[in-house]
C-alpha cells in the first residue's frame, strides 16, 4: 500500500477528483493549506497598507491505494492538475505499512 | 331681525374670545408639529443604527479576527455608557442656558432629564423637547466610538471605558456648547448643520492624539495586519450611509425642504466620493479595492456633514469630489509616509474631513438653500468670503482643545489604570484576553 499525497491548485479539485474516480480510486480526504514554493506570492493593498503573501492557498489531498494502483492514480493526478503554470503542486508518494477499516476491523488492502 | 343680529353678535364675540384666548394659549405651550416630531424620532433611530451595528461592523471588519469581538463591543458599550451620562448632565450642559459662563457651558436645568415636560428647546421648537434630547444624545454615543478605531487591537477595555466617559463629558459637552448650544463658536457665526466640527473634527483629532500617545500595534508595518473580512466592512458602512440621512437631514429638526436638502445633498456627496476614491486608488494602484470605496463614501458622508444643510447639489458634488481625492491622499499617502499607527483611519478619515467639510462651508454656504443670516450673504459664493475666516477659526478653537484635553486625559489615565494591554496579551488577541470569549 502506498500514501498518495498532492499539493494542487483549488480550481483543480473536482477534476482531480474525477479522474482518480475513473482509475478506480474510492475515496479520498481534502485538506485546505497553505504554502510557497516557486509560485511567488501576491501583494494585498489596504488603504495603502501593503503585505505582500507569501504563503498561498492549496489543496492538499491524500488517498491510500494498493501499490498495483499507485502508477494509475500518480498519472490521473497529474494529468487532472497540470495547467503548465508554476504553481501547479507536487504529488508525493510514501509506503504505508497498515490500513484498517474502523467499522468492521479489515485491515491491509481489504480495508481500502 | 333684531333676534337674529343679536345672535350673531354674540357667536362673533364668542369666536373673538375663543381665537384671542386660543393665542394666549399657544405663547404659553409649544405647538408641537407632528410632522417634525415624527421625522426626528426615526432620524433618532437611524443614527443609533450609524452606531449599532454599522460603526461597530465598519470597524470590526477591517481588524484581525482575535481581535473582532473586542473591536464590535466597544461602540456597543460606549453606546450604553453615553447615553447614562447624557441624560444624567451631558445633555443638560450641552443644550442649556449656562447663564453668566453660557459661552463656555451650559446650565444644569436638565440633569436627569428634569423639566422637559410640555416643553420645547429653541433650536426645535415643535419638537417636544425629550425628542431633541434623544436625538442628541445619538450624536453624543457615536462621536467617541468613532476614536475607537484609532487606537483599536491595543488599548485594554477598562481604560477604553473611563477614556470615553470622561471624554465625553470634558470634550464633547463643550464644544457641542459652543457650536450649537449657545457658546462662543456660534455666535461668531461658525457654521455646522450636522456636525463636521462638532463630531468628525472633535472625534478625528482625538483618533489622531490617542494614535501618537498609544503608540503602534506591535508588528505594525512588517506584519500580516489586513482587514479580517470586508463584508462586515461593507455591511456596516451600507448601514452607516443609510443612517447618515437621520444625521444630516434630521439635523434641520424639522420635516420638509431643508431636510429633503440636506438628504440630497449627503447622498451625491457619498456617491461622488465613493466613486473619486475609486477612480483615484484604480489609476494609482492598478485595482479598485473594496475598502477603497467604502472609504471614499464614508469620507464623503463625513465632509457634507457640515455642509449639508447650506449648501446647492452642484456644491455637494463639489465637496463630494474634494472629499474623495484628499481623504484618499490623506488615508494612503500622508498617513504611511508619517508611520503613526492610526489604525482604521480616524484621523485620516474624519479628522481631515472635518476640516475640509466646515471650510467647504465657508465656500459654498448659500441663503438660497438656507437663510441663517435673515437675507445676508451666507457664504463665498453669495458673497461673503469672510466666511471661511470664520469656518477656520472653528476647525482651529475644537482641534486645539480636542487635542490638548484628550492628550491630557490619556497621560493621566496611562499613570493610573494604563492605557495598553501587555505585548504578550496583544500577541494573542483582545477577544480572550479581554473578554474571555472568540470568534470560532
Amino acid at each position: 500500500m502506498k500514501l498518495v499525497s498532492a499539493i494542487i491548485k483549488p480550481f483543480k479539485l473536482d477534476e482531480v477528483r474525477d479522474a482518480l474516480t475513473g482509475v478506480g480510486v474510492s475515496g479520498l480526504t481534502v485538506s485546505e493549506v497553505k504554502g510557497f514554493g516557486r509560485q511567488k506570492g501576491q501583494t494585498e493593498i489596504y488603504r495603502g497598507a501593503e503585505y505582500l503573501v507569501s504563503f498561498l492557498p492549496k489543496v492538499k489531498i491524500e488517498i491510500v491505494v494498493d501499490d498495483t494502483q499507485v502508477e494509475r492514480a500518480v498519472e490521473a493526478i497529474q494529468k487532472a492538475a497540470h495547467t503548465g503554470k508554476i504553481g501547479d503542486g507536487k504529488i508525493f508518494v510514501t509506503a504505508v505499512e497498515q490500513a484498517v477499516r474502523i467499522r468492521t476491523g479489515e485491515q491491509g488492502s481489504n480495508a481500502l | 331681525m333684531h333676534k337674529n343680529a343679536s345672535r350673531a353678535a354674540t357667536a362673533l364675540a364668542a369666536l373673538f374670545i375663543g381665537v384671542t384666548s386660543t393665542s394666549a394659549w399657544a405663547a404659553d405651550k409649544p405647538v408641537i408639529d407632528t410632522g417634525d416630531t415624527a421625522w426626528l424620532l426615526v432620524a433618532t433611530a437611524l443614527v443609533l443604527m450609524m452606531n449599532i451595528p454599522g460603526l461597530s461592523l465598519f470597524y470590526a471588519g477591517m481588524v484581525r479576527k482575535k481581535n473582532v469581538l473586542a473591536t464590535a463591543v466597544q461602540a456597543f458599550a460606549v453606546a450604553a455608557l453615553v447615553t447614562v451620562l447624557w441624560l444624567v448632565v451631558g445633555y443638560s450642559l450641552a443644550f442649556t442656558d449656562g447663564g453668566a459662563v453660557n459661552g463656555i457651558i451650559g446650565g444644569l436645568s436638565r440633569v436627569f432629564g428634569t423639566g422637559l415636560h410640555g416643553s420645547v428647546h429653541p433650536l426645535a421648537k415643535t419638537v417636544p423637547e425629550n425628542v431633541f434630547l434623544m436625538y442628541q444624545a445619538t450624536f453624543a454615543i457615536i462621536t467617541p466610538a468613532i476614536i475607537a478605531g484609532a487606537f483599536a487591537e491595543r488599548m485594554k477595555f477598562s481604560a477604553m471605558m473611563w477614556f470615553m466617559g470622561l471624554w465625553v463629558l470634558l470634550v464633547y459637552v463643550p464644544v457641542a456648547h459652543w457650536i450649537w448650544g449657545g457658546g462662543f463658536l456660534g455666535d461668531a457665526g461658525v457654521l455646522d448643520f450636522a456636525g463636521g466640527l462638532v463630531v468628525h473634527l472633535n472625534a478625528g483629532i482625538a483618533g489622531l492624539v490617542c494614535a501618537l500617545v498609544i503608540g503602534r500595534r506591535e508588528g505594525y508595518g512588517h506584519e500580516y495586519m489586513a482587514p479580517h473580512n470586508l463584508v462586515l466592512t461593507l455591511i456596516g458602512t451600507s448601514l452607516l450611509w443609510v443612517g447618515w440621512f437621520g444625521f444630516n437631514a434630521g439635523s434641520a429638526l424639522s420635516s420638509g425642504e431643508l431636510a429633503g436638502a440636506a438628504m440630497l445633498n449627503t447622498h451625491v456627496a457619498a456617491a461622488v466620493a465613493a466613486l473619486a476614491w475609486m477612480a483615484i486608488e484604480w489609476a494609482a494602484r492598478g485595482k479598485p479595492s473594496v475598502l477603497g470605496v467604502l472609504s471614499g463614501a464614508v469620507a464623503g458622508l463625513g465632509t457634507i456633514t457640515p455642509a449639508a444643510g447650506y449648501v446647492e447639489p452642484w456644491a455637494a458634488m463639489l465637496i463630494g469630489l474634494a472629499a474623495g481625492g484628499v481623504c484618499y491622499w490623506s488615508s494612503v499617502v500622508l498617513k504611511n509616509r508619517l508611520g503613526y499607527d492610526d489604525s482604521l483611519d480616524v484621523f485620516g478619515v474624519h479628522g481631515i474631513s472635518g476640516i475640509l467639510g466646515p471650510l467647504m462651508v465657508g465656500v459654498f454656504a448659500t441663503r438660497a438653500i438656507n437663510d441663517v443670516d435673515h437675507g445676508q450673504p451666507v457664504g463665498l459664493v453669495d458673497g461673503h468670503a469672510a466666511q471661511i475666516l470664520i469656518q477656520l477659526y472653528g476647525v482651529v478653537a475644537v482641534a486645539a482643545f480636542s487635542s490638548v484635553v484628550t492628550w491630557a486625559l490619556l497621560r493621566i489615565l496611562d499613570a493610573t489604570i494604563g492605557l495598553r494591554v501587555t505585548r504578550e496579551e496583544e500577541t494573542e488577541g483582545l477577544d480572550t484576553v479581554l473578554h474571555g470569549e472568540r470568534v470560532q
